[in-house]
């Protein structure tokens, strides 16, 4: 289109070949290597020109593709950083390319290292673009699905990616949602407000203003009577061997058969007290979908799992039915309008979400919040922690075949701290609280003293009673411990984050690692197990939520000492602009890191929102914890990993 | 109410000059229709079936504080062959509808739908994305719809009440699932290049085959 | 760790327990006939109590928190028998979702822009009840509503009440008063310092200007 686009497709021939002779101008222009840090410096060093760092530059970009691999490596081996935390893309439409960011961490702690590389986009909204980037997966395991996203969501290949599909979307969907030139249906403009409202508002549905009447869009010529619909195609290829029906008949199905049991069987060999010769015993293995509606996969979430017998050999994951296209809304809206947008990924603790991108962006703007807002502000957020935890060990329960008591136990006291929100902020669930410098509301005097009664009372005498009730429970014991072990280093290479991978004795925890807000005025643990199973994750929470009631008490003790009212760094506005540039911040919610990735072109709108959801990248672990299990523990295990289904799919 | 009502009644009866208006409605069937209406409105079985934030608070409504149960709503299904009502609880995804369809399709008669939050109602706050469907009713019929993001666990027990009410006010003489014949069942939509309502199939053909080329 | 089955006791106790409290505090409320009863939802939802947490929904009801919020609503003047709203399309702009849409009143001869609105549209199928239209209204003319029983079937209503027009979104301040008393109150002190403070201002207005004048003259000196 128009001519900053042509140019660097037009040097996008051969990939890497042709890519260094663009961006070496830039590297001449490249800041004294001091400003980088330490670690970057090292990186560039050892890897000379791959390495760049161009002027106004947040990270390194790595400019030659071919090494992107091995620059990994050498990150994630000689410098440390053991954990891939974040892996998104940016389109830059107007410059002609597609940067691919990565964010990798040390599990010790400490921020996170900045990434980038950069492909061109191509012309055409609908075909992918032209080169293919290095799939990380044999250097972070925990980048499937993230480049599967980014695939999904820009259509950037990935080179020996092991399962390169849609994730969020489906198979044959119709372009590449995140990419700026597409269009959703109801599409009105690229930034809110919409001048359609105001002051010429006269009210329309969405409906009628689209050819379709409907949220819908079809390329020119389709013809739904003759369309071959396969949305899960590629999903049962490399689960077919040893199926029956889903096989295609090449592989001689009794041996696939049996090369299957042996493999079950030597997971679980321990016990193995057999009296029939597996060899001998043909068995069929079957694929059964778990999922989209299950009561145990804790909302939309499909497994697909292959058994023999009740023992699962493999395990794949269908994401998004719950796809609510929070990036792309979230890229229209303005600053402001994206705080209860957040509210509404992880739904369980909405508040911890808001205080991630409040943070995030004051961090791009430069702002702090008052004292006593800070303090609001953890209050809430551990409030939400202990709520949320409540929740996930009721229904970890729940999974485990103790129907309801234990839920019902905590949902009561779930409830209790959701009124102190509902009248603190105005609402149970969508608390809408955390503004930019600060927050929506004070708490009154009655507030801090059902606070207070709920923090030095109700829920310490509650999380006892809760251990009583379950934790030495012989027939928990017997189902969880032991159940759905990772050990520390797959789990950090499968960048788990969050109460599972404390369970595996890596004292993880943003709060600590990288701290944010106030939380380095308070003393707390950051309790730690070494199970690695669903029975220390649950202990990891029942103890973690001790560990939040201590800061609660804390804060609240503290709160005094603030000035009441005082809960907004300057004028409250609406119109918030952002310095151009580009942040990563993340906070330790009760299910992980949650980060967001955000880039400003200093307008009203950020031009791009991303989240980094802590469930969504804990589940690439699933398979690895769940494969070699029955089937009723995979419901336990999915249960032991706390996801919701509005953060995986966002 | 009244319209719903005269209309069940036998036309003979509604020109009657001899009926006095207001017990046109109680001649005998009704007295049957109270009893099979009033057990039926109290002994509904949702079905266990969550979407998204507003299934949090239909948890929370089943849970102690509010106690599904003390409407006779006891117990939650799994299976929507076990299920009288269905609550479209949160956003509806175009990749959920096939399943969310199937579902329905699958419940036996009589069955309910009540679209619980604005997302379900016609989309909410996602209603512009690329993946929401603007309203299960656009798949479904809805019989009983909730404002609200999320709608209060009270709320949801008001639009109980609210189904109670219509249920009440239906008649064994017209019912829809007492007459003869197939079913109606719902076509399930197909995830094409976009969500495909195979009902719209002709019409969805016409208009893609005279769109011009993508720009 | 003791003998087998202990922890499954341990457990069984805090049901029992549970079972027990149930009952017990139903009776110690029954037979309390000293001083003023909490009602009974109230109480149930202290965080002292033990028992039976259940509110039985349409006969008792917990007490709405004022902050509360669900639909907006527009507040219209009694006194001066005018909408408060004066279309200035705030409310829209912040409008995350933007269900909000407003229709400015114009004058009829001069075009010119009349602080009213002439319609007012709020799409509740869109609305995602988070507050910010109240929260940023310069003019405290919409405010959040706390009627949450807005279910309805078809049937009963046409569905083109989800869409809520200025008719029936406009509610007098006297109900804002009621349900938003403390909110209200700071509505009346600020309005209280306005006056105060025009009236001062018309006061000084009406002194000799000198003393103003004065200083300025200094501080542009300086």
């Amino acid at each position: 289109m128009s001519e900053e686009m042509t140019n660097p497709a037009a040097a996008a021939k051969p990939a890497a070949a042709a890519k260094p002779t663009p961006a070496k101008p830039a590297a001449q222009k490249a800041p004294p290597l001091a400003t980088l840090t330490p670690e970057l410096l090292q990186l560039q060093q050892h890897f000379g020109e791959a390495v760049i760092a161009p002027a106004p530059y947040v990270g390194v970009l790595v400019n030659d593709l071919g090494k992107l691999r091995e620059v990994m490596t050498y990150v994630r081996d000689q410098l440390g950083y053991d954990m891939l935390a974040n892996a998104t893309a940016v389109d830059y439409i107007k410059e002609g390319y597609i940067e691919v960011v990565y964010h990798p961490q040390r599990s010790r702690g400490g921020e996170p290292l900045t990434l980038k590389v950069r492909v061109p986009r191509g012309d055409d909204p609908v075909a992918p673009a032209p080169v293919a980037v290095p799939s990380l997966v044999p250097v972070y395991a925990g980048a499937e699905f993230q480049e599967r996203e980014i695939y999904d969501m820009f259509g950037v290949r990935f080179e020996g990616h092991p399962d390169l599909r849609r994730i969020l979307t489906w198979e044959g969907f119709y372009g590449w949602p995140l990419r700026k030139d597409w269009h959703e249906p109801y599409y009105e403009g690229d930034t809110k407000p919409f001048d359609s409202r105001w002051p010429g508002g006269h009210h329309q549905l969405a409906e009628e203003r689209v050819p379709w009447h409907d949220n819908v869009n079809y390329p020119p010529g389709f013809d739904p009577l003759n369309y071959q619909a396969n949305p899960d195609a590629g999903l049962y290829d490399t689960m077919r061997s040893g199926v029956p029906g889903l096989d295609d008949g090449s592989a001689s199905n009794g041996h696939a058969q049996v090369a299957g049991v042996g493999a079950a069987v030597s997971v679980l060999d321990r016990n193995s007290n057999l009296l029939v010769d597996e060899e001998e015993l043909r068995t069929d293995q079957i694929i059964v979908n778990m999922g989209p509606q299950h009561p145990s996969t804790h909302g939309v979430l499909r497994m697909v799992v292959k058994l023999d017998g009740e023992t699962v050999t493999d395990l794949k994951l269908v994401l998004g039915y719950l796809h609510r296209n929070h990036e792309k809304i979230g890229e229209r809206n303005t600053w402001l309008h994206n705080i209860p947008y957040t509210d509404r990924l992880d739904y369980i603790c909405g508040l911890a979400n808001e205080l991630g991108y409040v943070i995030t962006v004051e961090k791009m703007m430069g702002i702090k919040p008052p004292e006593r807002a800070e303090y609001l502000r953890v209050i809430m957020a551990e409030l939400t922690r202990i709520e949320s935890h409540f929740w996930a060990i009721g229904f970890l329960l729940n999974d485990l075949g103790a129907f309801y008591t234990p839920a019902l136990y905590f949902i009561t006291e779930r409830d209790l701290i959701l009124d102190l929100f509902e009248a603190v902020t105005g609402s149970r669930l969508m608390c809408n609280y955390m503004r930019f410098g600060g927050v929506s509301r004070d708490f009154t005097e009655d507030q801090i003293m059902r606070a207070r009664e709920l923090a030095f009372e109700r829920i310490p005498r509650k999380i006892d009673e809760l251990e009583q009730l379950l934790t030495d429970n012989e027939i928990i014991k017997a189902r969880t411990v032991g159940v759905g072990y990772l050990p520390a280093e797959r789990s950090i290479n499968y960048s788990l984050t969050g109460p599972c991978l404390r369970a595996a004795g890596v004292p993880y925890d943003i709060r600590r690692a990288d701290p944010y807000s106030i939380y380095d005025r308070f003393d707390f643990d950051i309790p730690v197990f070494y199970g690695a199973d669903v029975y220390d994750r649950y202990r990891v929470r029942v103890a973690e939520m001790r560990q939040s009631v201590r800061i609660v008490q804390q804060a609240l003790n503290q709160l005094d000492q603030t000035k009441p009212g005082d809960i907004q760094a300057g004028k409250k506005a609406y119109n918030h602009r952002v310095p151009a540039g580009q942040a990563y911040g993340r906070v330790e919610t009760p299910k992980g890191e949650l980060g967001f990735y955000l880039v400003s072109d200093g307008g009203q709108n950020p031009y791009r929102y991303h989240v980094r959801s802590s469930s969504f990248i804990n589940l690439n672990s699933l398979k690895e914890m769940v494969v070699g299990h029955k089937v009723a523990d995979a419901v336990v295990i999915l249960g032991s990993l706390d996801i919701v289904l509005g953060e995986v799919d966002r | 109410m009244t319209e719903l009502n005269r209309a069940n009644m036998p036309e003979e009866l509604q020109n009657d000059p001899r009926v006095p208006p207001d017990l046109r409605n109680n001649v005998f069937i009704t007295t049957l229709d109270k009893l099979y209406n009033w057990g039926r409105k109290r002994s509904m079985w949702p079905m266990l079936f969550g979407l998204a934030c507003c299934a949090i608070e239909m948890i929370a409504t089943a849970a102690s504080r509010h106690d599904l149960a003390r409407f006779g709503w006891e117990l939650m299904r799994a299976s929507p062959r076990q299920a009288d009502l269905m609550i479209v609880s949160g956003t509806v995804t175009k990749k959920m509808v096939p399943q969310i369809v199937r579902l329905y399709n699958q419940m036996p008669e009589p069955r309910y739908v009540i679209a619980m939050g604005a997302c379900a109602t016609a989309g909410g706050p996602f209603k512009e994305g690329y993946n929401v469907v603007s309203g299960i009713d656009k798949f479904i019929p809805v019989d009983v719809y909730i404002t609200g993001c999320p709608p209060r666990p009270e709320a949801l027990l008001h639009s109980f009440i609210k189904l109670q009410e219509k249920i009440d006010k239906q008649s064994l003489r017209n019912v829809p699932w007492y007459r003869k014949g197939e079913d109606d069942v719902i076509p399930i939509p197909v995830l094409g290049p976009d969500l495909v309502d195979m009902r719209r199939a002709e019409e969805i053909k016409a208009a893609a085959a005279q769109a011009e080329p993508a720009a | 760790m003791g003998l087998l089955g202990t922890g499954i006791l341990k457990g069984l106790g805090v049901t029992l327990r549970h079972f027990i409290d149930t009952y017990a505090e139903d009776l110690k409320y029954m037979l309390n006939k000293s001083g003023v009863q909490q009602p009974r939802p109230l109480r149930r939802q202290s965080p002292k109590v033990r028992g039976l947490v259940t509110v039985e929904y349409p006969k008792e009801r917990l007490p709405l928190p004022e902050n509360f919020r669900y639909v907006p609503f527009l507040v219209y003047d009694t006194e001066k028998q005018d909408d408060k709203c004066t279309s200035c399309g705030i409310c829209a702009k912040v409008c995350p979702p933007q269900c909000i849409w407003i229709v400015r009143t114009e004058d009829p001869v001069t075009k010119r822009p009349i602080p009213q609105p002439k319609e007012f549209y709020i799409d509740t199928t869109i609305c995602m009840n988070c507050g910010y239209c109240a929260e940023f209204c310069p003019f405290d003319a919409i405010k959040m509503d706390h009627d949450y029983e807005l279910s309805y079937y078809p049937e009963q209503e046409p569905s083109a009440r989800l869409v809520h027009d200025k008719a029936r979104l406009t509610k007098p301040d006297t109900y804002h008063a009621s349900i938003h008393p403390t909110d209200w109150q700071r509505e009346l002190n600020e309005r209280a310092a306005e006056e105060a403070k025009k009236k001062a201002a018309a006061e000084a207005k009406a002194k000799p200007a000198v003393a103003g004048k004065h200083s300025e003259g200094n501080s542009a000196a300086q």
